[in-house]
């Protein structure tokens, strides 16, 4: 191969050259297509090596984890745990369902029942056969009432879970849900024997390795499972290993001197710096996570629409994505949904910074003296700057913004969802339906806007329950016009997961739903010879 | 002697024990004025008000302050440490590990710095004021000055990016080799001599110097003994209670003042154990954390007054 051609295979490889537009250099240097074709998918994934220690050093873990899945909320949990433990369901870096321990799913007509069969001949790690029983449990114990699980809030819909045969689950939910499938991909619901009854934090699933060191907040890890179901594209290494190292510039110097492989979350004031270095690769992969204020809608003043307006338009949204994200990110449009997900909307009008139209709103809202504000450096990084930022902004539209600076301690419980306008953050859903129900319609759990809109409740339920895609996405695109122009949401930017790793891994892909690859970079990846 | 020796040791025993039981109860009533609710904090900003209010139930959590405060402390007593709110494991086993780490890091740490700081001490008092007094003092009043944290990263920068020679990363754990360990915690204890050093080396030297202006000093002088046996002979033995009780203190904050040392090198000592549980209101785990810290310093400053004791011959001695 020409040099030229070498050059684009790296950059192809290091993911800094689409497919397209590979194959269109390829073929100006003379390159048939197929041929070029199948270089760059060489380039891409190459030929996996097995072997080897695979360590990663992440944020995110602390002395109180568990290997219980229904516990977990952080990214070394649910990172470590897509290890060892499997999902019915998986979702693919370009949205679409792929299955895992299902092997096949189909629908009623109506999308109320759901049948998934099951793979056969998985084994778990303790030897027995994973089998419909255990997936039936499995989801009984997360919807349970009386479970502290992170997904009862998505199980609420199921009416009846059972066993159709030994390979066989059959799930009706009370209302038509076109998304089940891609519910069932929460890293929550792994499948574990007996459904974790019996001991829920034994660590035992039927992912790719097996637990053998969980030292909570320290050190976890994993050797390969010899009888595992899939090892030609999944546990290439012989042993991995998760680092939680909390502190960001321990987690980078780790990564310079070799003592682990990736890491996660290098802050953006340092990504220019770092990609100086030859042997690190850093990735910023944007995603459905962003930072946002909500405003209570049933709470004066911010249940006026025009005093709501005039705040989403005094909010400077790429100044903000400059300074607080330093450009790793994108700007938001007051809606909780971009293109990581299905069906997004791509033609709604962006909204621009417009001081003096939000001086007008805000004059005829007839609202005066200060709009308080609360803030803390917990709510998302760099929160607090974030606040004065938009105070500056605000100022312009002649909008008194009062900051009020709350401790971090008790932020999640005490300042967020009861005050009726603060800094917040969330990391997204699989799906919009997902987004949209756990925090915008009025029974949502999380209604942290208190936004309550009949429209919007019963396109949310009718859009659920449709199977045709086309009209799906109109639906969805309404909802996101209710939201952004009348909805307590100032969504002013998206974050990109930014995360790094040095030039032995190989087979890294880019996944927007979460970071890490989703949590699969470890189970996925493999070290260079 | 004898008698009254035991009798002022007796007393301070008693005292610790009291100020034990003080913190004790100062440490509950400081987690229950803690922002925030316990369970909520566990389930994080994705729980729902079931949840919470079904962990709540579990926990206890609704029976009144005082009654969780006797049940903890009769639990304590029958050396029975609980089990942790947020993940259900055992604190003692969890806890011992975390602990043993601690205090191994403190052991290798304090075997270097405290001959070390005492060993300058004396060699700053024998060059007073000429260039080895000058050199000691300002280096070791430099690594003072400079917060713990920005040494660390200057050693991890230097000696473990740069020159490769130790890992950044100082993860221990159980059946680690011997040799892994030791160079596995290398750049912490290198950390913590420099920060603990100055202030043990300043006291043993203006120590010594108070002792030195004395008469029999002088006599010894004249007799014609040479500088360093005339201090270490002589003036050390006399100085000994201040410096013993610097030693103690920093011994002390060895154990319990190393959280950020802990977090920079992913040290797994007990500090970050403990702030990890005050982020989730683990009230059992960080009260067993507090009492641990507690008898620490309270059991090495009761050491630092007993030397002391023994080492003033008007003490040991009474008319």
């Amino acid at each position: 191969m020409s040099n030229e051609l070498n050059f684009l295979t790296e950059q192809a490889r290091r993911g800094r050259l689409s497919r397209r537009d590979f194959l269109g250099r390829a073929m100006a240097l003379g390159m048939a297509l197929p041929f070029a074709s199948s270089v760059f998918a060489e380039a891409v994934s190459g030929t996996p090596i097995k072997g080897g220690l695979l360590k990663a050093g992440m944020q995110g873990g602390s002395s109180t984890d568990s290997l219980d899945p229904a516990s977990w909320t952080s990214q070394v949990q649910f990172m470590f745990g897509k290890s060892w433990g499997e999902c019915l369901t998986n979702v693919a870096p370009n949205g679409d369902l792929v299955p895992r321990l299902a092997e096949e799913v189909s629908s009623s007509a109506d999308a109320k029942t759901w049948t998934f069969k099951l793979r056969q001949g998985v084994l778990f790690h303790n030897g027995q056969e994973m089998t419909a029983a255990d997936v039936v449990a499995t989801l009984e114990r997360h919807s349970d009432e009386a479970s502290e699980s992170g997904a009862l809030g998505i199980m609420r819909g199921l009416a009846d879970i059972r066993t159709n045969g030994k390979y066989e689950v059959v799930v009706t939910t009370t209302e038509a849900n076109a998304d089940l499938p891609y519910l069932f991909s929460d890293y929550h619901l792994m499948i574990q024997p007996n459904g974790g009854k019996d001991a829920p934090d034994a660590g035992i699933g039927t992912g790719p390795y097996k637990v053998t060191e969980f030292e909570p907040g320290v050190r976890h890890s994993a050797e390969r499972f010899e009888d595992y179901w899939n090892l030609d594209e999944w546990g290439h290494a012989a042993e991995i290993e998760i680092t939680v190292i909390n502190d960001p510039t321990a987690r980078m110097a780790a990564l310079q001197s070799g003592q682990v492989h990736m890491i996660n979350r290098v802050e953006p004031r340092v990504v220019d710096m770092v990609k100086r270095l030859a042997n690190i690769e850093v990735h910023n992969v944007s995603g459905p996570a962003h930072y946002c204020f909500p405003m209570h809608c049933d709470t004066a003043p911010f249940s006026n629409n025009d005093l709501r307006m005039a705040l989403k338009l005094a909010m400077n949204r790429e100044d903000m994505v400059e300074r607080i994200l330093r450009g790793y990110g994108s700007v938001g449009n007051d809606f909780p949904i971009n293109g990581a997900y299905p069906l997004a909307p791509t033609d709604i009008p962006q909204r621009e910074f417009d001081p003096d139209q939000a001086r007008f709103l805000y004059e005829r809202s007839g609202h005066s003296g200060p709009v308080v504000l609360r803030t803390s450096d917990v709510a998302f990084p760099g929160a607090v700057d974030a606040a004065q930022l938009y105070q500056q902004t605000c100022a312009q539209a002649g909008i008194n913004l009062e900051i009020v600076r709350s401790p971090g301690d008790g932020y999640w419980s005490d300042v967020w969802n009861k005050e009726p306008f603060c800094a917040s953050y969330w990391s997204g859903r699989p799906t919009q339906d997902q987004m949209y129900s756990t925090g915008y319609v009025s029974g949502a759990d999380w209604n942290d806007t208190r936004f309550f809109n009949e429209q919007f409740d019963q396109l949310a339920v009718q859009a659920r329950g449709e199977l045709d895609q086309g009209k799906r996405a109109l639906m969805y695109h309404d909802m996101a016009m209710i939201l952004r122009d009348e909805g307590g949401l100032l969504l002013p930017m998206f974050n990109d997961y930014i995360e790094a790793h040095n030039n032995q891994v190989q087979g890294w892909v880019d996944h927007p739903q979460f970071e890490m690859m989703s949590g699969f970079a470890l189970s996925r990846c493999w070290l260079s010879a | 002697m004898n008698l009254i020796v035991a009798r002022l040791i007796a007393q301070r025993l008693a005292l610790g024990l009291l100020l034990l039981f003080a913190v004790s109860i100062l440490i509950f009533v400081g987690t229950m004025m803690l922002p925030g609710d316990v369970a909520q904090a566990i389930l994080g900003q994705s729980a729902t008000d079931q949840a919470v209010a079904n962990l709540r139930a579990e926990l206890g959590l609704n029976d009144p302050a005082w009654m969780r405060y006797l049940d903890w402390l009769g639990g304590i007593l029958t050396g029975d440490l609980g089990t942790s709110l947020s993940n259900g494991q055992s604190i003692a086993d969890s806890l011992l590990g975390r602990a043993g780490n601690t205090f191994f890091l403190a052991f290798w740490t304090a075997l270097i710095a405290v001959p070390m700081a005492i060993l300058l001490g004396l060699l700053a008092v024998r060059y007073q004021n000429r260039w080895p007094d000058r050199v000691i003092s300002g280096a070791t009043l430099t690594t003072i000055s400079l917060p713990d944290f920005f040494i660390g990263y200057l050693l991890i920068y230097f000696v473990a990016v740069k020159l490769g020679w130790f890992p950044s990363v100082s993860t221990v754990y159980d059946g680690m080799p011997f040799v892994e360990r030791m160079r596995a915690i290398a750049l912490p204890a290198f950390t913590l001599t420099l920060i603990i050093l100055a202030h043990m080396m300043r006291m043993t030297r203006a120590a010594i110097l108070n002792v030195m202006q004395s008469a029999y000093i002088e006599t010894a002088e004249l007799k014609g003994l040479g500088g360093l046996k005339i201090i270490w002979r002589h003036a050390f033995p006399n100085s000994v209670a201040p410096v013993i009780n610097v030693v103690m203190i920093n011994l002390a904050f060895l154990v319990v003042g190393v959280v950020v040392i802990e977090v920079i090198f992913v040290y797994p000592g007990m500090g970050q154990y403990l702030i990890d549980h005050v982020a989730k209101r683990d009230v059992p785990v960080v009260q067993a954390c507090g009492l641990i810290f507690a008898t620490v310093y309270i059991g090495l400053n009761l050491i630092a007054d007993v030397v002391s004791i023994l080492s003033n011959p008007r003490l040991r001695h009474p008319k």
